[in-house]
C-alpha cells in the first residue's frame, strides 16, 4: 500500500499524471476577465466554420444577402419616381417584358422591376420589425415564466394560451377596420399573433436548463436570480431563440404578404403583397399577365425559402442530435 | 465444446475523425454452466464485445475474428439464421435495461412478444409461459398486466432477466445488470441470477466495472483495458493476488471493510483510462503503471502464463515466467 | 440497572462544532389530481428528513450513508440551503442560519458543494477559468491575500492537482476527462476557501481506477486546510476509506452514528448490519439480504421505522428479548450505547443495558 503523499503546494512539483493531452498551447489572454469575450469570438468562429459546410445553409445565406443588398441599394437600382402612377418614366400599361421594362409594366405603366425592387424594402422591414416585437415579448415571457414558476408561470402561460388561439386573419381584419390600415397595424398584428409560440419554446428550454446541476451549483454558490439568468440560462436559451427568430421572420414576411394581398395593408406603400393585390384586383391572372404576378411571388418564395434554409442549418448546428451521423 | 468461443475479435468504428479500434484482439471461451466476468472501465471496449457477439453493432463498425456460438460462427451467419439465433442461442440483459421496456405496453405482452416472434408457441401458450417466467424471477404472475412504470427498479430488472430467459438460450450476456440499483436490490438480483444460472445450467457472460461484484458471481474473470484482455483467470485468485498491475489498482478501488490497510489511505492511478482514439504505444497501460520500466514503452505484451489457468499481459509476468524456479 | 445515557451525538473534537443540525424536518408535498382533490383525497407527504440531529466538527470527515430514499441527499441539500426545512434549525459556527439574503450569501461562501456528476455540474459553454472564477465573481471578490482573481483561480486549480493551471484556463469541460472535471469542480469549491465541503457521491460516476486519486485529494484538503467534509454516499467501502465518523440513515432518520471503525466493524443497528453483510466480497452469494424494496418516505411505519424489514423481528430475536412490542409501537431516537457510538434500536439498547448491568453486578 502506498502511503498518501502530502499535497504539494502551488510552486513545486512535477505534473502528477493529471495533465491534459498535448495540444496546441492556448493563448492565455493577459487579462483573464477578457476570457468571456475571447470565448465568444472563438465560439462564433466555430459556428461559422461548421455553418460553411452546410450547402443548403450557404445557399440560403447567399440569397438573403442578395435580397438585403437589393433592399438597401434600392435607390441606386431603380428610380423611386417609378412608384408613382403619374411618373413620366412609366410606359404603356400591361405591356409584357421588353428591353426598357425587363419585367413588363402594371396597370399604371409602372415598371414591375422597380416595384419589386422597392417592394423588398417594405416586405423585409415589416417582417423584421414584427419578428423583433414577437421575439422580445415571447422571450421575456418565456424566461420569466420558466424561471419563476408557481403562480406567475401559470398566469403567464394562460395569457400565452389566450393569445395563441386568437385567429390571425379575423384579428387583422378587425384591427384594420377599426384603425386605418397602415404598416404599423400590420406589424402589430403579426407581432401579437406570433409571440406565443416563441414563449412556449423558450419556457420549455428554460425549464430544462434551470434544473441542470451547473445551475444548481451556481445557486449553491450564492448566485442571485439576475446572475443565474444572465450567465447560465440566457446563454443556453439564446441559440434556440436565435434559430427560432430566423424561422419567425420567414413567417412574418409571408404573413405581411398575405395581409397586403387581402387589401389590409397600407394602400400607399409598395410591398410584394400589394403588387399582387393590385395585379389580382385588375384581373391580371385571367389576362395572362404573368410578368406582373410571377416576380413578386417568386421574391416572396425565395426569401421565405432562404430564411427557412438558414434556420434549419442553424438548428442542426445548435441541436447536435439533428446532425447526420 | 464451449458454448461461446471468441477468437481474435477486432472491432473498429468508422468515425469522422478516422477509424477507431474499440476492440483489438480479444479471445475467450465460456463452457456450459460457467460464468465468465468481463471487467473494465470506460473506453475499454467491453460493451462493444457484448454487441459484437450478436452483431448488434451500429452500421459503420467493421468486425473481424470468430464468434462461435454452439459451434456456429455468428459473424459469418446469414441474416435469416442470425435472426433465428438471436435470443434463442444467446440473449442479452442490456445496460440500462430498465429503460429498455416499452412504456406503453404491458409487461406480459412484451414477454410474450419474444416467444411469439421465434414461433416457439402460439399466443395463448406464450402468455402461460410468460407467467411461468415471472414466477421464476420472483414476481407474481398477476404482474403480467402491469405497465413498466408500475414496477420499481429492481422489479424491472427482474422482468429483463425473465425476458432474457424466454427462448431458453444457452448463453446469457448480462451487461452491467446491477449498476443502477441499490446495494440491497443488487444483492437480490445477483442472488437470483446465480440461482437461475445454476438451476438451468446456463453459460453466462457478466460485464461490469465493479470488480467486487464479479468476484461474487463469476467462476473466471477477464480484465479488459484499451480494447484487449490484460489478465484472465479464476476469479478468487485474480482478485486476491493480481498478476497485472492494472488489476491490482482496480482491486484497490474496492476496499475490504475492516481491513486496516485501506483505512485513510486511498490509492488510485493517476491519469485516465485511454480513449480508443489515443491508445499509448507499447503496453497500453504503461503511462499509468506504477512499476513500468523502459521496455514497456516499446513492446506490446501478449498474454503470458501467470499461474494455474491464469494469464496476464505484462512484461513483468513474462520475466517471472522465464526465470527458472 | 442503569439506563444507557441519552444524549445528542457530539463530535469528538475538543473545539466547538462547525456545523450543527437540530431536529431537522424536510417534507415534500405530493400532487393530487383535481378530481381526487375535490373528493377529499390528500396528497401524500414525503417526509424525506424526519428529525435529524447532527454535528460536524472542525476538520472532520463525516460520511452520510444509506440507500436511495433514505434522505441523505435531501439532508445535504438542506444544509446547503437548496431546500427549506419545515422544522428545525441549522447552526453554522454556533449561529443559526438566518433567512436574510446577506447572511445566507456569507454562509454560501463558506460552505461549498461538490456534486455527483462533474460533467453536468460544469456549464458546457463556459471555460474552466470561468467555472472556477464564478464563485469569486458572485461574491465580488476581486483580490484576496494580495492575489488577483487570476492567481486565485490558478492556486485553486493547482491545489486540486491540475498543473500547470494556466493550461486549463481556456479549455472546455468536454475536453477534459471525468477525473479532471471533478477536480475542476473541487477547485471551484476551494477558491472561496470554505470551512465545509459537502460532497454528494463525489466519485460514484468516475472510473474505478481514478476514484482513489480524488479521495486522496479530498483527504489532503482536510489535512492541509482543515476543511470539514460531509460525504454523502451509498458505498460503505468509501466511508471506510476516508471517514472519521459514519452516520447511517434510514427513512429520514439517522439510525446509527459513531466512529467509522466502530460502526463499520461492530455495528449495533440491524440495518447497518444488513448493509455491511450485503457488501460484495470474495465470499459467496449465500449471505443474507433484506427482502423488499427501499422504503417509501410517504408511508413511514409506526414504531421503529425499520421493523417491517428487520431481521431481528422476523427471526424472533426481538421477541425473545422482550422488546418486540416496543419495536412495533414505540418510535425512538439515537441512544448512546458506547462512547461516541449511538444507535436507534430497542434490541441493541436492551442488550447494552444487560451488558452494563451484568458488568456492574
Amino acid at each position: 500500500m502506498r502511503p498518501p503523499e502530502a499535497l504539494p503546494t502551488y510552486e513545486e512539483g512535477p505534473p502528477t499524471g493529471t495533465e491534459l493531452e498535448p495540444g496546441p498551447p492556448p493563448e492565455v489572454p493577459r487579462d483573464p476577465s477578457r476570457i468571456a469575450w475571447t470565448r465568444r469570438r472563438a465560439s462564433a468562429g466555430r459556428i461559422w466554420r461548421t455553418y460553411r459546410k452546410n450547402t443548403l445553409g450557404m445557399i440560403g445565406l447567399a440569397v438573403l444577402i442578395l435580397f438585403a443588398l437589393v433592399a438597401i441599394f434600392a435607390p441606386l437600382l431603380a428610380n423611386k419616381e417609378g412608384l408613382k402612377a403619374t411618373c413620366p418614366c412609366n410606359g404603356i400599361p400591361f405591356s409584357p417584358p421588353s428591353l426598357q421594362y425587363p419585367l413588363g409594366t402594371d396597370n399604371y405603366g409602372r415598371s414591375v422591376l422597380t416595384l419589386t425592387i422597392w417592394g423588398s424594402r417594405v416586405s423585409l422591414t415589416v417582417g423584421l420589425l414584427a419578428t423583433a416585437i414577437s421575439m422580445v415579448i415571447g422571450s421575456f415571457i418565456g424566461i420569466v415564466a420558466g424561471y419563476r414558476g408557481g403562480v406567475s408561470e401559470s398566469v403567464l402561460m394562460r395569457l400565452t394560451d389566450w393569445f395563441l388561439v386568437i385567429p390571425f386573419l379575423p384579428l387583422a381584419i378587425v384591427l384594420a377596420s377599426v384603425l386605418s390600415p397602415s404598416l404599423g397595424v400590420i406589424i402589430v398584428v403579426i407581432g401579437i399573433t406570433s409571440w406565443p409560440s416563441t414563449a412556449r419554446i423558450v419556457r420549455a428550454q428554460v425549464l430544462s436548463v434551470k434544473t441542470r446541476p451547473y445551475v444548481e451549483r451556481s445557486r449553491a454558490l450564492g448566485a442571485s436570480g439576475w446572475h443565474l439568468n444572465t450567465r447560465h440560462i440566457l446563454p443556453n436559451v439564446g441559440p434556440l431563440i436565435f434559430a427560432n427568430t430566423i424561422l419567425t421572420v420567414a413567417v412574418a414576411i409571408l404573413s405581411e404578404s398575405t395581409l397586403a394581398f387581402l387589401g389590409l395593408g397600407d394602400p400607399l406603400s409598395t410591398s410584394w403583397g400589394t403588387i399582387l393585390e393590385n395585379a389580382f384586383g385588375t384581373g391580371a391572372a385571367y389576362a395572362g399577365q404573368w410578368w406582373w404576378i410571377v416576380p413578386p411571388g417568386l421574391a416572396i418564395v425565395f426569401v421565405v425559402l432562404a430564411f427557412t434554409l438558414c434556420g434549419f442549418a442553424l438548428d442542426e448546428i445548435l441541436n447536435p442530435k439533428l446532425r447526420q451521423r | 465444446m464451449s458454448v461461446l468461443s471468441v477468437r481474435d475479435l477486432e472491432v473498429t468504428y468508422a468515425t469522422q475523425a478516422g477509424p477507431i479500434p474499440a476492440v483489438r484482439g480479444v479471445s475467450f471461451d465460456i463452457d456450459k454452466g460457467e460464468v465468465l466476468g468481463l471487467a473494465g472501465e470506460s473506453g475499454c471496449g467491453k460493451s462493444t464485445v457484448v454487441n459484437a457477439i450478436l452483431r448488434l453493432l451500429p452500421a459503420g463498425a467493421t468486425t473481424s475474428g470468430e464468434v462461435l456460438l454452439n459451434g456456429e460462427d455468428v459473424l459469418a451467419m446469414k441474416a435469416g439464421r442470425l435472426r433465428a439465433v438471436r435470443w434463442t442461442g444467446a440473449s442479452v440483459i442490456f445496460q440500462g435495461a430498465m429503460h429498455a421496456l416499452n412504456p406503453v405496453q404491458r409487461i406480459g405482452d412484451q414477454l410474450a412478444e419474444a416467444i411469439v416472434i421465434h414461433k416457439l408457441s402460439a399466443e395463448r401458450e406464450a402468455r402461460l409461459r410468460a407467467g411461468d417466467l415471472l414466477e421464476k424471477v420472483g414476481l407474481p404472475p398477476r404482474r403480467l398486466r402491469d405497465y413498466p412504470h408500475e414496477l420499481s427498479g429492481g422489479q424491472k430488472q427482474r422482468v429483463m432477466i425473465a425476458m432474457a430467459l424466454t427462448c431458453s438460450p444457452s448463453l446469457i450476456i448480462a451487461d452491467e445488470p446491477t449498476t443502477a440499483l441499490d446495494v440491497m436490490v443488487q444483492a437480490q438480483v445477483l442472488s437470483l441470477l446465480n440461482e437461475l444460472q445454476h438451476e438451468m445450467g446456463l453459460a453466462m457472460l457478466f460485464i461490469t466495472h465493479d470488480l467486487s461484484v464479479l468476484v461474487e458471481v463469476c467462476d473466471r474473470l477477464a480484465i479488459m483495458y484499451a480494447g484487449k484482455i490484460v489478465e484472465e483467470g479464476p476469479s478468487g485468485p485474480v482478485f486476491d493476488e493480481p498478476a497485472h498491475p492494472y488489476t491490482e489498482a482496480l482491486a484497490a478501488a474496492f476496499p475490504a471493510i475492516g481491513d486496516a490497510r485501506f483505512r485513510k489511505s486511498p490509492s488510485g492511478l493517476g491519469g485516465d483510462p485511454p480513449q480508443p482514439d489515443a491508445i499509448p504505444a507499447g503496453c497500453s497501460f504503461h503511462p499509468r503503471c506504477p512499476v513500468a520500466f523502459d521496455e514497456c514503452a516499446t513492446v506490446n505484451p501478449d498474454l503470458y502464463e501467470a499461474g494455474e489457468r491464469r494469464r496476464a499481459a505484462c512484461l513483468l509476468v513474462k520475466q517471472a515466467a522465464e526465470v527458472p524456479s | 440497572m442503569s439506563e444507557p445515557a441519552r444524549a445528542e451525538p457530539a463530535a469528538p473534537s475538543d473545539e466547538d462544532p462547525v456545523l450543527e443540525v437540530q431536529d431537522l424536518h424536510v417534507t415534500f408535498a405530493g400532487r393530487v389530481g383535481l378530481g381526487a382533490g375535490v373528493a377529499g383525497k390528500k396528497a401524500a407527504v414525503s417526509r424525506a428528513v424526519d428529525g435529524v440531529d447532527l454535528t460536524l466538527g472542525r476538520g472532520e470527515v463525516l460520511a452520510l450513508a444509506g440507500e436511495s430514499g433514505c434522505g441523505k441527499t435531501t439532508l445535504a441539500r438542506t444544509i446547503m440551503g437548496l431546500e427549506t426545512p419545515k422544522q428545525g434549525q441549522i447552526l453554522f459556527m454556533g449561529e443559526p442560519l438566518g433567512t436574510s439574503t446577506k447572511v445566507l450569501r456569507e454562509y454560501r461562501r463558506r460552505v461549498q458543494i461538490v456534486f455527483q456528476d462533474p460533467t453536468a455540474a460544469l456549464n458546457p459553454r463556459q471555460t474552466i477559468y470561468e467555472s472556477v472564477a464564478e464563485g469569486l465573481r458572485i461574491h465580488g471578490v476581486t483580490s484576496q491575500d494580495g492575489m488577483s482573481e487570476e492567481k486565485l483561480v490558478a492556486r485553486a486549480l493547482a491545489r486540486s492537482g491540475l498543473r500547470p493551471p494556466e493550461t486549463f484556463f481556456l479549455r472546455y469541460p468536454h475536453e477534459l476527462s471525468g477525473g479532471q472535471r471533478q477536480r475542476v469542480v473541487i477547485a471551484g469549491a476551494l477558491v472561496l476557501e470554505p470551512e465545509i465541503i459537502v460532497a454528494d457521491e463525489p466519485v460514484s460516476s468516475l472510473d474505478a481506477s481514478v476514484r482513489g486519486e480524488i479521495l486522496k485529494l479530498l483527504l489532503g484538503l482536510r489535512d492541509d486546510f482543515g476543511i470539514a467534509m460531509l460525504v454523502v454516499t451509498h458505498d460503505l467501502g468509501l466511508a471506510w476509506t476516508i471517514a472519521d465518523r459514519v452516520a447511517v440513515m434510514y427513512l429520514g432518520r439517522i439510525v446509527e452514528i459513531g466512529p467509522a471503525e466502530d460502526v463499520l466493524t461492530r455495528p449495533l443497528h440491524p440495518y447497518t448490519k444488513a448493509l455491511l453483510e450485503v457488501v460484495p466480497e470474495a465470499g459467496g452469494l449465500n449471505r443474507p439480504y433484506l427482502s423488499g424494496e427501499p422504503p417509501d418516505p410517504t408511508r413511514i411505519p409506526e414504531g421503529c421505522r425499520f421493523h417491517p424489514r428487520c431481521p431481528e423481528v422476523s427471526s424472533g430475536a426481538a421477541a425473545s428479548a422482550g422488546v418486540e412490542p416496543k419495536c412495533l409501537g414505540e418510535d425512538l431516537g439515537l441512544v448512546e450505547l458506547q462512547p461516541g457510538h449511538f444507535a436507534a434500536c430497542h434490541l441493541a439498547a436492551a442488550r447494552q443495558g444487560e451488558a452494563v448491568s451484568t458488568t456492574s453486578d
